[in-house]
């Protein structure tokens, strides 16, 4: 009764407002609200839809995937036929959507660099040539240009019956384009095995030939010598193999075209119209990158009687990586997840082949959540490589 | 009042500019400019902003090329020189940049050794020992080697790139503004620091100022340039009480004025 209010080390005199003006309180009493509720609405949502559901005697459930697919693929990279199960179906358009992408990335990287290198050339058409390319593309949906490039291809060939031949063994038709190929051959395996152990080497020469210089300043001719172990190491592994020479012709059978390797107009335009798009963007993020280089540093360079080649290498690019690599990565993003309007065009991709099979099991929810996960899964693995690669390429700072 | 600098040489000029031309644009950078200068001798370089004194000394070092006349280096003419020469002149030139120029890619040690790396004359081992061997001479120590320019202060960026323009004993050293964004205590020490390493070496030093008190103390001869002209050129010590004040005027009032832009083009087409 006699205890005096407010005592230091009393808890019971701090009261309910108190707790509730105290800063750190406070942060975790937002937090918990802010989770509850979030939870509260994902409950209110699955509960809902499961009910939705079951009203409309839909099973819900991964199962179907072992299905038998019962359609289609023009084009797939591995085994495939109408028998085989939902979930190969699905895996050919994944692998289609990753050779899309990975082309559509390596091409709109090597054209955007020349078109970004061009803009700030000397030449004045070549500039200005450049500059219509970038403004052109750039501006226009891209949906619109794989339309495009579909109108186009079909339209600017000719029937299989009278087919192009530029090179003698390459056909381009309206129904795309089509080249030999070596037949299979167990020398082929061999090549390849070979090619990665070649890699393995050089990656050992390169340290060893860093270690020699970095203690003699002495230089290795490092590329002359890794292409003449890549080189090496190939043709030795294929005339071990026993020199195969066979090739898969294409030639003109009934109305079609059979033999050799085709590339099809549908994934011709998916490929062009995403690099061409992609490039132009590219393009502005490496101009962007080497003027946010001072010219100071390539005055620098030249007062040490440095040539500009070894300038741009060791100087420049290092400066301009650090300003292109994060918003390259957006556009690798962005390439990857474009790729799914290669399904307005026809082309069998990873959300392509989910529509058809939604349409025939009925289980929409299911196929979305796994094209949705593959699409999330690519794009952070593509971002977590980009974040090594500007991790490598960025300054050592501190 | 201007006096011909060649009269007063008598033993050959260890570097001398004759008649150079500079246009960028519409605007001539440099009008018909000569200068002359002994080994071991030092020239100030003063004048309003653009008058086309950081021209001179980027065509000096070979940055830009001149459209008219020649410079002589130890007697061979530089100014048409093709690429592998140039690496041979750059030996024999070292610059300080006004803003330093660091390369902010490569540590303190990789900057001031950046020819000898490239070019294999050095071991990484041995470049950075030399490296760190000039750090001392320009006061800085020996673990500022391993820190990128980004980490220095601006004091210390200026000592790096002093060591940088030394690392290959160079005959002539030029100096774009070695002062400019420094305290005056630091000023001093840096000048002081300069001179001090190119008395030692015998280094010829060729130097912009803004500072003509300091430009007639420490410098033996004195250059004054006016829109892209040599303007006035002699030994300090002829400088008497009425040159000095006209030329302080001049510097001054033009200074003061308006501000003449150099009307040509940026270069920003690094690729040609």
């Amino acid at each position: 009764m006699s205890k005096p209010q407010n005592a230091p080390g009393d808890v019971r005199s701090k009261g309910l407002v108190d707790y509730l003006n105290d800063e750190n309180v406070r942060a975790v009493l937002y937090q918990i609200i802010a989770i509850g509720l979030i939870v509260l609405a994902g409950w209110y949502l699955v509960s809902n839809t499961l009910y939705n559901l079951e009203q409309q005697n839909i099973s819900t459930g991964y199962g179907f995937l072992d299905l038998e697919a019962s359609f289609e693929i023009s084009e797939t990279m591995i085994d495939y036929s109408a028998q085989s199960s939902y979930a190969t179906a699905l895996m050919v358009g994944l692998l289609n959507t990753v050779k899309v992408s990975l082309l559509g990335i390596i091409l709109c990287t090597i054209i955007g660099t020349i078109f970004g290198i061009a803009r700030l050339s000397s030449n004045w058409i070549v500039r200005k040539l450049a500059t219509v390319y970038v403004e052109t593309f750039r501006n226009i949906p891209v949906l619109l240009q794989l339309f495009f490039w579909y109108a186009l291809i079909p339209g600017a060939f000719p029937h299989p019956r009278d087919a192009l031949e530029p090179i003698p063994g390459v056909l381009l038709t309206s129904r795309g384009m089509y080249m030999p190929v070596p037949e299979p051959d167990a020398a082929y395996t061999l090549m390849a095995i070979a090619a990665v152990i070649a890699c393995a080497v050089i990656y050992f020469v390169k340290k060893w030939a860093k270690k020699r210089q970095d203690a003699t300043g002495q230089p290795f001719p490092m590329f002359l010598a890794g292409l003449g172990i890549f080189v090496g190491f190939v043709l030795l592994a294929y005339l071990v193999g026993g020199a195969p020479t066979e090739l898969s012709m294409p030639a003109l059978k009934g109305f079609n075209i059979r033999g050799g390797y085709n590339i099809s107009p549908e994934f011709m335009a998916v490929l062009i119209g995403l690099t061409v798009y992609t490039s132009t963007y590219v393009a502005e993020v490496v101009r962007s990158g080497i003027q946010a280089v001072p010219n100071g540093q390539w005055e620098a360079a030249d007062s040490l009687g440095i040539r500009r080649s070894v300038a741009l290498r060791k100087v420049i690019l290092p400066q301009s990586m650090r300003v292109a690599i994060p918003p390259l990565t957006n556009q690798y993003l962005n390439l990857t997840k474009n790729s799914s309007l290669a399904v307005a065009v026809g082309y069998p991709d990873l959300v392509s082949v989910s529509n058809t099979t939604m349409n025939q099991t009925g289980q929409a929810i299911e196929a979305i959540s796994i094209f949705m996960s593959i699409y999330l899964g690519l794009s952070l693995l593509t971002s977590l490589f980009m974040n090594w690669f500007n991790k490598k390429m960025a300054l050592v700072e501190r | 009042m201007t006096t011909p600098e060649t009269s007063s040489v008598t033993h050959p000029a260890l570097i001398s500019v004759e008649h150079l031309s500079k246009r960028f644009g519409s605007k001539l950078a440099l009008d018909d400019v000569s200068l002359s200068l002994p080994k071991g001798e030092t020239l100030a370089i003063i004048g309003p902003s653009a008058a086309g004194k950081s021209v001179l000394m980027k065509c000096l070092v070979g940055i830009y090329g001149a459209d008219a006349g020649k410079i002589i280096l130890d007697g061979d003419d530089v100014s048409q020189t093709n690429a592998p020469k140039r690496a041979a002149w750059a030996e024999r030139i070292g610059m300080l940049f006004q803003q330093n120029a660091l390369f902010d890619s490569l540590k303190v040690w990789e900057n001031i050794c950046f020819r000898q790396i490239e070019l294999g004359t050095l071991s990484r081992k041995d470049a950075k020992e030399h490296a760190v061997h000039l750090l001392g001479l320009v006061g800085l120590a020996a673990e500022s080697a391993d820190l990128t320019p980004g980490d220095l202060s601006g004091g210390m960026q200026k000592r790096v790139g002093v060591a940088r323009a030394i690392s290959t004993d160079p005959a002539i050293l030029l100096l774009d503004n070695p002062t400019a964004g420094l305290d005056p205590v630091l000023s001093n020490h840096i000048e002081l620091m300069i001179g001090k390493i190119a008395e030692q070496r015998g280094t010829t030093v060729i130097s912009i100022t803004n500072d003509m008190q300091i430009a007639r103390t420490r410098y033996q001869n004195l250059m004054m340039m006016h829109d892209g002209k040599v303007y006035w050129s002699g030994k300090t010590h002829d400088i008497d009480d009425a040159h000095n004040e006209h030329l302080t005027q001049m510097l001054n009032g033009s200074s003061q004025g308006p501000i003449t832009m150099r009307t040509g083009k940026r270069e920003d087409h690094v690729f040609s």
